[in-house]
């Protein structure tokens, strides 16, 4: 359980995490999700206390994380850049630790075996791979048997079948009733592993649902035209509740009517159609546009430009 | 590299058998700090380093000495320094244990290394201690057979030439001697103790490094810049001329005493690490 209380982080002039609140509970996989720079890794970074919060508080099932005793017992995390001595090798790394929690070298080889790093456990991690530094880093994050997972990024750098590895260890850890919170920028990626999305803009919460929810709220369902009087047609249906978007010449995308409705006008008004067809808009879009409205709905006259773009262009 | 195949995830069998998990404390972290520092290339060379030029800039200076001394002005003679010569080395050791002194920390911070070691050591001032009682002890352990070893073998070519008469070898029982030796050995910890509290302050490899050569080896010769009177008020209580003190046989003007010398550079050396556990605690990691 991660409890993140009105969490707020300043740095000069930027504030990376704004007013943030809201709760990972146990058992479900939780997807933390925002644009890149949206303050996702910084929230990670205050939950274990590596940076402090400017205002607000964050607890790791009751407690800030430095008071536990055993810190690693609690959560087990994976950030953002690379965590690991490049001099070192991986099985030193994981034993150095583990020897911070007494934990047995029986447990290091055992998380070896359990991310596949068994060939290349003696080289240093600085010849690693990103997707082998991803290996790593979730065996350190496993090492302790964290009743929290928190991993930032974890696909990153990892090829389709490591995707699908760390998808089902995921899964695998909330069954087992753990806490699992993983970041992405990806919403496709979170629609197929978490079961709750927490998304963030700007330092900022934009949304706390299931992802069932999530999904159900912002899949647009669109509708293809290709008609040669495409502009009469545009000119004809479109209303405040509908939205015409002439994608090519000839082409219209039509968001708020059925394939239905926009047939019968065609035909009530004798225009000529060459296709017709009801599609649904892909999750990333769908995503991209609730952040974008989201960001536009809070963006005041303060933010510079060039960040704006960054988090748009993301 | 080529990637490892995946092995399949279910199940993970920690549930079925939990791991044994204890608590953190200061010794468990000494272990970790122990295995970390064992663990890199960059421990060995630099302490082999420096227990060569130890050892190398005693015997090198005492052959050379030893083999001219029948054909050396008896100017040259009376100013040879027997007991300086046996312990030349202790500077470019110094340069060593300092460069890694300032490693055992900054390369933490250069490597992202030290998000891993504050995840798991949250309260972080464990992990200052660790270091230092770790780096300290290995420091000392190895500079002290470093020393002596330094000393004997230079003593032991030296040996059978004599200065009106008198064999020009020192023996560890004459005065001050051990006490300068064994000092040695603990000037050269301090220094690397010195340079870690100046690494964990300055989180950064050049930075830390050029502080540390800045302090011990560029400003106390700047001092002779300065009027003499100045220069003498000031320049003992530098960290490397108070340190050095203790390698001093006999009473040199213008230095403190060898004890009183030396615990003024362990105190440089406490303040730098209590500066280093204020910030730690403090900042951002």
């Amino acid at each position: 359980m991660i409890e993140v209380r009105n969490l707020t982080k300043r740095y000069d002039q930027t504030t990376a995490v704004n007013d943030l609140s809201f709760t990972v509970k146990p058992g479900i996989v939780t997807g933390f999700l925002g644009p890149n720079g949206s303050g996702k890794s910084t929230t990670m970074r205050l939950i274990l206390g590596l940076d402090a919060p400017t205002s607000g508080d964050v607890t790791v099932n009751g407690k800030h994380y430095a008071e536990h005793a055993a810190p690693l017992h609690e959560v087990g995390a994976l950030l953002e850049a690379r965590s690991v001595h490049t001099g070192r090798s991986a099985y030193n790394h994981l034993l150095a630790l583990a020897q911070t929690h007494g934990i047995p070298r029986s447990r290091v080889d055992e998380l070896i075996e359990l991310v596949g790093l068994e060939s290349v456990a003696k080289k240093r991690a600085g010849q690693f791979s990103l997707g082998m530094g991803q290996r790593l880093g979730i065996a350190a994050a496993l090492l302790g048997d964290p009743e929290v997972v928190m991993l930032d990024e974890p696909v990153n750098g990892l090829d389709p079948d490591g995707i699908r590895w760390v998808r089902d260890l995921m899964k695998t850890l909330a069954a087992e009733g753990r806490t699992v919170f993983l970041s992405s920028h990806l919403m496709s990626e979170m629609a197929l592993t978490a079961d709750h999305l927490v998304v963030i803009g700007r330092g900022r919460l934009i949304a706390d649902v299931s992802v069932e929810e999530f999904i159900r709220r912002h899949s647009r369902n669109v509708v293809l035209v290709r008609s040669p009087q495409a502009t009469e047609l545009a000119a004809l249906i479109s209303s405040p509740d509908v939205s015409v978007n002439a994608v090519e010449p000839g082409l219209l995308e039509v968001e708020g009517l059925s394939a239905r409705q926009v047939g019968e006008q065609a035909a009530l008004n004798n225009f000529v159609l060459y296709q017709l067809k009801s599609e649904q808009a892909s999750l990333e879009e769908a995503f991209m546009s609730f952040t974008r409205d989201e960001l536009e709905f809070h963006a005041t006259t303060s933010i510079p430009d060039t960040e704006k773009d960054e988090v748009l262009a993301a | 590299m080529s990637a490892t195949a995946l092995p399949t995830v279910t199940p993970i069998s920690t549930r079925a058998a939990r791991t044994r998990v204890g608590n953190v404390t200061q010794a468990r972290v000494a272990l970790s700090e122990w295995t970390k520092l064992r663990t890199l290339r960059s421990t060995r060379y630099t302490l082999l380093a420096a227990i060569t030029m130890t050892i190398a800039f005693a015997i090198i200076p005492a052959l050379i000495n030893a083999s001219r001394w029948s054909t050396m002005s008896a100017h040259d003679k009376a100013s040879f320094n027997p007991f300086e010569t046996s312990l030349f080395g202790i500077t470019f050791a110094q340069l060593a244990f300092g460069v890694l002194g300032v490693l055992v920390i900054s390369g933490e911070y250069s490597t992202g290394m030290i998000r891993s070691t504050f995840a798991a050591v949250p309260k972080r001032l464990p992990v200052l201690w660790a270091k230092t009682g770790v780096f300290g002890t290995v420091t000392l352990l190895l500079s002290l057979p470093a020393t002596l070893i330094a000393f004997f073998s230079a003593q032991a070519i030296l040996t059978g030439h004599s200065l009106n008469g008198h064999d020009i070898a020192l023996s560890i029982s004459d005065p001050g001697v051990a006490r300068a030796v064994i000092g040695g050995a603990l000037y050269l910890t301090l220094s690397g103790l010195f340079a870690l509290g100046l690494g964990a302050v300055l989180r950064n490899t050049a930075a830390g490094i050029s502080a540390f050569v800045g302090v011990l080896f560029v400003i106390p010769p700047l001092m002779d810049l300065l009027p003499s009177s100045w220069n003498n008020a000031i320049s003992p209580y530098l960290p490397s001329n108070a340190g050095k003190a203790i390698l001093q046989l006999g009473h040199p003007a213008h230095i403190l005493g060898p004890w009183t010398g030396l615990a003024l550079f362990a105190g440089y050396t406490a303040a730098a690490l209590a500066i280093a556990a204020v910030l730690l605690k403090r900042r951002d990691v």
